[in-house]
């Protein structure tokens, strides 16, 4: 290992303008003439709109233009999609896909839901005219509870009856059935997955500008993937052709998945600004992200497990109601059904599983993809039930996984529900964190909480993840729009530094730095002279983004390759300077020589006599720039095991985590410091969802969760420090072993957190988030 | 529209703004230094803690004129030169960020904290984070660093 190669905790290279105050978030971007826009949106979740008098706020101080739905319509602007087609039960063939326009049509569907945009010179000024736009608005009734929907007296969309989207079903009902009818004892939970919001501590935000010289736009927006939503706006809104678009998504201030989608805001500002003739800012207020961010996870579940004498599972029968919110955002469709239901087996050998999900509409924001997007809540469920089966047939919970557990022989391993895993040792994971745990001194441990007065609990969640997202042709045959490959470009310069462009986007997640270490790996340059380009569709080739741990299993794969053009073709140019034959040409650590000698070549020559091609070979192109597109041939599997141990204090049902143990098979690491953090953060999140965060809608639809006065985000003092720990099994599917590591944290943490709090408690359902209230609660009934 | 004059990072500047015009707004969309960010509108993530006469302040809840003739310390101001301040470079050194919109905050508020209070443990950084929200990092690593800085800083 180098000092900057794979493996080593390089300190991160743009840190530095983060500290300084230097970095370059779309809202720090102001250009020439710039106007600012402030949306008019829905105070109700349900209404039907009667008409818009825009007259008083037109008239008043600095505003530049109001605009209707009416207008993007006739302006030919496309609704907003959801790029993924579920086909149901009983071969329905798509999923039922309500009109979802980017400024409402005669109808608004949740609080929040955008009516006319308003310009002005101001961002004081377009908000205060945004008040006087008077929209007479006929209140319907809403619909609001994901399990109440179907069949709601209410319907909300012509297209969808009963307010379904889809029912669809995985694995195999009559072999379940059957194995729950040879069960010694079954397992039943009612289970609830909280609705929370994303909250990435930057708003959502977007810059448009219309060049009238060239007819191009530009659009500055907080994008995980600025080539996707170049596409979508072209392709589908129609607001310019692809290349006569420039998308640029900068330094973006975290995504955690709400930041894939394409929303109405830049596609509306993007339209308007042609229209209005003047660049136009957007910048959601906080109370504005709330609102209509896209939500995560809303599941309500019933799961059952059939196990036979031994604890040994025989079979997992799962119904789910998912709720998709008003309209269908991006990718809403596939994180409750192919995100999800696939990953039920989960580090197990369950042979028969069935699961059906009815995706559901409410007068709600949209619901997509969230750090994790539908694998938090298949983990969530799975250990929540495998946990609650360990207490009822009285076996240690450790114990009852281990008897499960797909053996480390078994790869690759074929799921009853699509996935086939490709290796994992999941034993080593759990022997591992029961070590760092010190599982074996919690009864002792307990006992001291107990002559305290207090309860104690201890809880695991073994979880696996398909990352690395993902082949196209499997996509494909589960109804997904697009290919999911990714794309990297290494041109090397005259003087020997490079300048690598991947499709992928950075948004926290430490690429500039990891990216660079892999260059540095592989074709032995310094790391200084590595500069990683992301986020920009004028620079970059195409590339499908940021999402689904997806960065370094598919980006860094497809790096790999372009690195091995450029070692290939530096050969070539190699053996011709040092007078060798091209096999006899070998490269390590930067330099090419020709074997047994110790004539060399570094590649930074060789780029040079690339460039300044004199003495060059026959039949070789000048120029030493390559690119690669790597399709992965599978998802990767991350897997590990979480243990979460807290004190509770019955009196106040103060919560506190005593100790948080981590064990993640990430595979090859090529950081480990960023890697730590991505566990870190992951935890915190799911610690959020466990403990402290919800979502909620009253019965009109009102958010009453709509303000960090409302909502509670996890803050330093609500968690703790973190015992993280890895293992590992390379990937053997991608040229660098690699899997992924940016949801772990938050698809592991959840379960372990209530596994440990219903310990402590007695072992009764607590849902989450388990509030101080509700863990007094279940501490008195335990009494 | 009043005119507001004050010292940012060592520099007189002055703009003519409207009197509701925010701190933050003043820093960012008047003077141009957008290292101070805006995270919330009820006064919760700390992502715009700036110093005004050398104490920490969320500058979207003071009016840019309350800090007429103050001198004002934006992330921006602290390095010196090339050289990051010790606390930013324990932010470095510790893995103490990852998209960096909190950062700055985090920054100013850890800068004040470690001059306010000595011998930091975790604990008491916790406790003292409570008006700095981060998404990103669980915290963890942030303690870690205010902690170090703190140390570098002579605390
Ligand atoms: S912007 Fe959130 S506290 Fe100031
Ligand atoms: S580093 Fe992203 S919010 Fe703190």
């Amino acid at each position: 290992m180098t000092e900057t190669g794979i493996g080593a905790a390089v300190r991160r290279t743009e840190d530095q303008r983060f500290l300084t105050g230097n970095g370059n978030y779309t809202d720090d971007i102001n250009v020439f003439g710039q106007t600012y826009a402030a949306f008019v949106r829905s105070p109700h979740a349900h209404a039907k709109i009667n008409g818009i008098n825009s007259t008083a706020a037109a008239a008043a101080d600095g505003v530049v233009a109001i605009l209707t739905g009416e207008e993007l319509a006739a302006d030919g602007v496309g609704p907003l999609i959801c790029g993924w087609n579920i086909a149901g039960k009983n071969g329905v063939e798509a999923h039922n896909s309500p009109v979802h326009h980017a400024l409402a049509m005669g109808k608004v569907n949740y609080v929040g839901d955008h009516v006319a945009l308003v310009v002005a010179e101001t961002q004081a000024q377009a908000d205060s005219a945004a008040e006087m736009v008077e929209v007479d608005y006929e209140e319907l009734p809403a619909v609001i509870g994901t399990g109440k929907a179907l069949n709601h007296a209410t319907t909300i969309h012509e297209e969808a009856p009963g307010n379904m989207c889809y029912d669809w079903e995985i694995g195999d009902a009559s072999a379940t059935d059957a194995a729950f009818a040879n069960a010694a004892h079954t397992t039943t939970i009612e289970i609830v997955n909280n609705r929370v919001i994303p909250n990435a501590m930057e708003p959502r935000a977007c810059l448009a500008q219309f060049n009238k010289g060239t007819g191009d736009w530009t659009l500055h927006v907080t994008s995980q993937n600025p080539h996707v939503h170049r596409l979508v706006m072209s392709a589908f809104n129609g607001v310019a052709p692809e290349h006569k678009l420039r998308v640029i998504a900068p330094d973006v201030g975290g995504g955690f998945g709400s930041k894939i989608f394409i929303y109405a805001e830049e596609v509306v500002c993007t339209w308007a600004t042609r229209k209005v003739g003047r660049p136009i800012k957007w910048t959601a207020k906080r109370s504005e992200s709330f609102l209509c961010d896209a939500h995560g996870r809303d599941h309500v579940s019933k799961a059952e497990l059939a196990l036979d004498a031994d604890g040994k599972f025989l079979g997992l029968r799962v119904n789910t109601k998912a709720n998709l919110g008003s309209y269908l955002s991006t990718f809403a469709s596939a994180v409750p059904t192919y995100m999800y239901a696939t990953l039920l087996a989960g580090t197990y050998t369950t042979p028969a599983i069935y699961c059906d999900v009815q995706g559901v509409f409410t007068n709600t924001a949209p619901v997509d993809a969230y750090r994790g997007a539908g694998r938090p809540e298949a983990t969530y469920l799975l250990e929540r039930v495998v946990e609650t089966a360990a207490r009822e047939m009285n076996i240690d919970p450790a114990d009852l996984r281990r008897r499960n557990y797909i053996q480390p022989d078994a790869f690759p391993y074929q799921t009853p529900v699509v996935h086939q895993y490709d290796i994992g040792d999941y034993g080593a994971s759990l022997d591992k964190a029961c070590d760092m745990a010190d599982v074996g001194g919690f009864a002792a441990r307990r006992a001291d909480s107990e002559s305290r007065g207090k309860r104690r609990g201890l809880g695991y969640s073994s979880y696996i993840e398909a990352c690395g997202i993902a082949p196209s042709a499997a996509v494909g045959a589960l109804g997904g729009g697009v290919g999911l490959w990714e794309s990297a470009d290494i041109r090397f310069n005259a003087t020997g530094s490079v300048t690598v462009m991947t499709g992928t986007h950075n948004h926290g997640q430490g690429h500039e730095t990891a990216f660079a270490q892999v260059i540095s790996e592989k074709l032995g340059v310094p790391i200084e002279n590595i500069e990683i380009v992301e986020g920009d569709t004028d620079k970059g080739p195409f590339g499908m983004g940021t999402y689904g741990s997806r960065s370094i299993a598919v980006g860094g794969s497809a790096i790999v390759k372009a690195a091995d053009k450029i070692v290939e073709k530096g050969k070539k140019i190699a053996a011709h300077c040092l007078e060798a034959a091209e096999d006899d040409i070998e490269f390590a650590g930067g330099n090419f020589t020709v074997a047994g000698t110790d004539k060399v070549m570094n590649i930074a020559e060789v780029a040079f006599t690339a460039y300044v091609p004199h003495n060059y070979p026959e039949g070789v192109e000048p120029g030493l720039h390559e690119q690669a597109f790597y399709d992965p041939l599978n998802f990767s599997f991350p897997a590990g095991v979480h243990i979460c141990e807290v004190e509770i204090d019955p009196t106040t049902g103060e919560t506190e985590i005593v100790n948080y143990t981590a064990v993640d098979d990430f595979g090859t690491i090529i950081n480990p410091m960023i890697v730590e953090g991505q566990v870190h953060g992951g935890i915190g999140q799911g610690v959020g969802q466990a403990m402290l965060e919800g979502a909620n809608y009253d019965e009109n639809g009102q958010l009453v969760t709509g303000s960090y006065m409302d909502y509670t985000m996890p803050r330093a003092d609500n968690l703790p420090n973190f015992n993280v720990g890895t293992t590992s099994t390379p990937s053997p599917l991608n040229p660098l072993g690699v899997k992924g590591a940016g949801e772990a944290g938050a698809i592991a943490s959840p379960p372990a957190v209530i596994n440990a709090i219903t310990d402590a408690c007695g072992g009764a359902m607590i849902d989450m988030p388990a509030t101080q209230e509700k863990v007094w609660q279940a501490c008195q009934a335990a009494e | 529209m009043p005119t507001v004059s004050m010292t940012v990072n060592g520099k007189a500047v002055s703009a003519d703004v409207e009197s509701r015009t925010l701190l933050v707004h003043y820093i960012r969309d008047h003077i141009g230094l957008t290292g101070t960010h805006v995270g919330c509108d009820t006064s919760q993530c700390g992502a715009c803690v700036v110093h005004v006469n050398g104490k920490s302040v969320k500058s979207c809840s003071t009016l840019a004129v309350q800090a007429e003739g103050a001198d004002v310390t934006t992330i921006e101001g602290l390095a010196s030169g090339e050289e990051l301040h010790p606390m930013q470079a324990a932010f470095k050194e510790n893995h103490g960020l990852q998209c960096g919109f909190c950062t700055p905050g985090m920054v100013m508020s850890a800068v004040d904290l470690a001059n306010n209070m000595k011998n930091l443990d975790e604990a008491t950084i916790r406790e003292q984070l409570d008006g700095n929200i981060c998404r990103c990092t669980g915290y963890h690593n942030i303690v870690k660093s205010i902690k170090d800085g703190a140390e570098r800083m002579g605390g």
